[in-house]
């Protein structure tokens, strides 16, 4: 199954994945990525032969446990230090182009 | 009076606590080799300033009586990837250009608390994505070493710590930072003749350390032997509320615990690593590390871990899933490079800044993460390499019954020229296929020179251990060490 489907990407794929993942890519740039998208996923297929029948996908590699602290305020009133390194901060916000006409 | 510069951390800080000579004076002569060594393009950045003013105050304090911690006049290079206050991090990417962090790594702080200073921040592949050091947005990292064959090629240093590697190798820093993601301290050590170590996940904080896959991604340190590995990383490790997978552990004195005595330990073989067509010279390095392990006690048994095959193509569609998540925040809002058309809007700004802002190597690891994670086909990638990887794990938490310790080379081959290997991504990726498989389980590694090979050019050999069991990985390591009596360096050309 997983070999099929890396097959079918194609430069329509490519181009979709280009949008979801918010990078600007020319056609060119889209149909050379596209037999590396292909090497890649052609690849990683073969794990699709293990057998994972009952076992549950990993979700921590070293047994501990997510920690609750008390719900109170630890941090803040650094609205400088937040909007320091922003490339467009105004009046104590990050600037965005126009987004309402 | 010795180069200060061919000290390494133990000697420094012991010279420093006996008067021997002052942390300026170390600090000096380290600066002095940073400044001279630009034809490696090993350093980002330097901050000579940071490690004079670390040195003053721990000449103050010995000025005062005061009792020096255990890094007392060390200065050292810092991975690019470490936010520290005010030095601009970029994690070798064009896309944070100008960023200043105005917070501190947990990690680097740590390590400013033991007395350490910073030389400068070091070269990485770009978002620590590579293993030669070759994707970086400012240029390769070029190798101290050369070949014996009079030839002069330029030679990767590894990666993605290429920077931190070439630097210690070239004596420019007794140690440096780094992080192991899928080999990232590992198989620059061993490219470089120095050691290193990656602790289990959750040793080191990851706060303020720039991410690339989370439940990967641990920092370690890169020195010159074992005793230095030692103290760096009881210097970095701890406990860290601000990093959710942060282990709640006291840090054990390593260095304190030094012993290259193996008697009792059962050091396991795996018969996987035993590639087909596997490099002569690196069998033969392996062969010499087992050898040295029977000579220091160990038992020696021979043993296997069934999945080692799937853990390379698993790693390669869990990190870049979690890359493809991390990297999301760079959005040319809140920090680092925006690029924005002339009349564009915000989605486009997105995609423009994004566009410019990331390397190839980049956006091709967030473009398959992105794939993978999907819409209908989440379960078949994502979900089976999660499977996989638990099965990997598996694989070795059933290898501790016949076992304490696992010997096995670092990487499948000498360093590279560059260029060499950058043309093919998976031939790339698999110079990790030794190092991944730890990364993936969690568990903590080293890399240790065994020797060189006939080029001249040293390979390592790589001890992986039990979940917290960085001492018995340390103690291995010293006792291959000793015996493997590794002395070369490379000939300064820079």
């Amino acid at each position: 199954m997983l070999a099929d489907q890396a097959m079918s990407v194609d430069s329509k794929t490519v181009k979709k994945i280009a949008s979801l993942a918010r990078i600007a890519m020319s056609d060119d740039e889209i149909e050379a990525m596209v037999p590396e998208f292909n090497g890649i996923l052609g690849w990683v297929e073969q794990l699709g032969e293990v057998d994972v029948t009952g076992v549950e996908p990993m979700t921590a590699v070293i047994p501990n446990v997510l920690r609750l602290r008390d719900d109170v305020v630890t941090d803040g009133d650094i609205r400088d230090k937040v909007l320091a390194n922003a490339p467009a901060a105004e009046h104590g916000f990050f600037g965005v182009p126009k987004v309402i006409e | 009076m010795t180069d200060l510069t061919d000290l390494g951390i133990a000697d420094i800080r012991n010279g420093v606590r006996a008067g021997t000579f002052s942390a300026r004076e170390v600090a000096t002569a380290f600066n002095a080799n940073v400044a001279a060594a630009k034809a490696l393009n090993a350093f980002l950045i330097d901050t000579p300033e940071h490690a004079l003013a670390a040195a003053d105050a721990i000449d103050a304090k010995r000025a005062a009586g005061e009792d020096l911690p255990i890094m007392a006049g060390v200065p050292i290079g810092m991975k690019d990837l470490f936010c520290t206050v005010g030095v601009e991090a970029r994690s070798a990417s064009k896309i944070l250009n100008g960023f200043k962090p105005t917070y501190e790594s947990t990690v680097s702080q740590k390590l400013w608390d033991a007395g350490a200073g910073m030389l400068g921040k070091l070269n990485m592949d770009q978002f620590a994505m590579g293993s030669s050091n070759e994707t970086s947005a400012f240029g390769n990292v070029i190798s101290p070493w050369r070949r014996n064959d009079g030839g002069n090629a330029a030679l990767a240093p590894g990666g993605s710590s290429g920077g931190s590697a070439a630097a210690v190798s070239a004596r420019l820093c007794p140690g440096a930072t780094g992080t192991d993601t899928g080999g990232s301290i590992r198989q620059p050590a061993a490219f470089t003749g120095i050691s290193g170590i990656k602790p289990t996940y959750g040793r080191c904080s990851r706060w303020g350390v720039i991410a690339f896959a989370s439940s990967l991604d641990q920092a370690g340190p890169m020195a010159r032997d074992v005793r230095d590995c030692a103290i760096m990383l009881e210097a970095m490790s701890g406990f860290d509320p601000k990093d959710s997978t942060s282990l709640d552990l006291p840090v054990p004195h390593w260095e304190a615990g030094l012993s290259s005595n193996l008697t009792g330990k059962r050091v396991g073989i795996p018969k996987e690593y035993r590639l087909d067509g596997m490099d002569a010279e690196v069998a033969a390095v392996w062969d010499k590390g087992i050898e040295w392990l029977r000579d220091a006690g160990a038992e020696i048994v021979d043993v296997s871990l069934p999945h080692t095959r799937h853990a390379l193509p698993a790693y390669y569609i869990i990190a870049p899933a979690e890359a493809s998540s991390n990297l999301a925040r760079y959005d040319g809002v809140r920090y680092g490079q925006r690029n924005l058309p002339d009349g564009a809007g915000l989605q486009d700004m997105y995609a423009a800044t994004r566009a410019a802002g990331f390397g190839h190597e980049v956006k091709r690891r967030i473009m398959i993460g992105t794939y993978v994670l999907s819409a209908g086909f989440y379960d078949a990638y994502y979900t089976q390499a999660q499977k996989v990887r638990t099965l990997i794990a598996r694989d070795f938490e059933r290898v501790w019954d016949s076992c304490d310790l696992l010997l096995a080379p670092t990487a499948p081959s000498a360093a590279f020229a560059l260029g060499q290997e950058s043309d093919d991504p998976i031939a790339m990726y698999l110079n990790d296929v030794f190092a991944v498989p730890a990364s993936l389980a969690g568990l903590p590694a080293m890399s240790v020179p065994g020797g060189l090979d006939s080029q001249g050019l040293p390979l390592g050999l790589q001890i992986i251990g039990k979940p917290l069991d960085e001492q018995g990985v340390l103690n291995a390591g010293l006792a291959i060490e000793e015996r493997a009596g590794f002395t070369a360096r490379p000939a300064q050309w820079w």
